[in-house]
């Protein structure tokens, strides 16, 4: 795939999200982020389980959906190690929980209602995000 | 029924836009956070796109009185800038950067059969409860409030 067909697609991807958060601020009034709606499922005293529910069935449809049309999708799937899989997993949820919101949350619908939270939230993960992969490639010599 | 499907149909076109935009592999997701070495850019044009379309979309729903599908709109209501919002983040961007996966991407990710997704959807929420858990005690009141 050249850089042209790869940013097209990042675009048209990201188009894609935004169109569904729209959809979903529009029909059920609620930000489309994934951690808060994933964590809801469970955690106790959140409400619109329904709703939840259903919304990740459709992410997870969308990945039996792509994993036959597109497998490209699911090319690089396997991070490292096991041990660095569950590392990751266990801040991701704690560190999502914690900061109200990841990636769709607050880098998205957070930073579309010019919500000055959401844009200290973006920066700071983008920062240990980046900081992190420097570490773990630069200075440890890993390659993840 | 008109709900379970709009919710169903919207996780659908989210989770079809993580997968062609690149964000459901580990290893392009770490070459766009790896900036000191050979970096590349494209998952910023995720950003670009879902922000373009989400911008001028929400100024104009949110002109309505109420959603379709609900009596009010669910919106976060937090504006307090405090510790937990910056540590909170900071360790979700360590863990993005160790394994590449975000939320949305690992349970998308889910429905490839991927075995690392599914311990990696485990140990998030797994996560998730140690933090419910943990910060219970001082908090318990505003515990529950959506707070993106």
């Amino acid at each position: 795939m050249n850089l042209i067909e790869s940013y097209g697609l990042s675009l048209l991807g990201g188009a894609l999200i935004g169109l569904s958060a729209s959809l979903v601020l529009l029909t059920h009034g609620r930000v489309a982020g994934i951690s808060g709606l994933f964590g809801g499922l469970f955690l106790p005293g959140y409400d619109a389980r329904d709703f939840r529910l259903w919304f990740i069935g459709g992410l997870v449809a969308a990945g039996l959906l792509l994993s036959v049309a597109y497998p490209t999708a699911f090319a690089s799937a396997a991070p490292p190690s096991f041990v660095v899989i569950v590392a990751a997993g266990l801040l991701v949820g704690v560190g999502t929980r914690l900061g109200g919101g990841c990636t769709s949350g607050h880098g998205i619908c957070g930073l579309c209602r010019f919500s000055a939270r959401s844009l200290i939230a973006t920066v700071t993960f983008m920062g240990t995000g980046m900081l992190t992969v420097f570490v773990v490639r630069h200075v440890l010599g890993g390659s993840p | 029924m008109k709900s379970a499907l709009s919710a169903l149909g919207a996780g659908l076109v989210f989770g079809l836009g993580l997968g062609l935009s690149g964000m459901t592999q580990p290893a392009k997701v770490i070459g766009f956070l790896d900036v000191f070495g050979s970096w590349d850019p494209s998952l910023m044009f995720v950003m670009m796109g879902a922000i373009l379309v989400h911008l001028g979309l929400t100024r104009w729903i949110r002109r309505r009185e109420r959603p379709l599908l609900d009596t009010r709109f669910h919106l976060p209501t937090v504006t307090r800038i405090d510790t937990q919002l910056i540590a909170g983040s900071a360790v979700f961007g360590l863990g993005w950067g160790l394994g590449g996966f975000c939320p949305g991407p690992a349970i998308v990710t889910l429905g490839s059969g991927a075995l690392s997704a599914f311990v990696f959807v485990g140990a998030m929420a797994l996560g998730m409860v140690l933090q419910y858990v943990i910060r219970l005690p001082r908090e318990s009141s505003s515990g529950a409030a959506e707070r993106a």
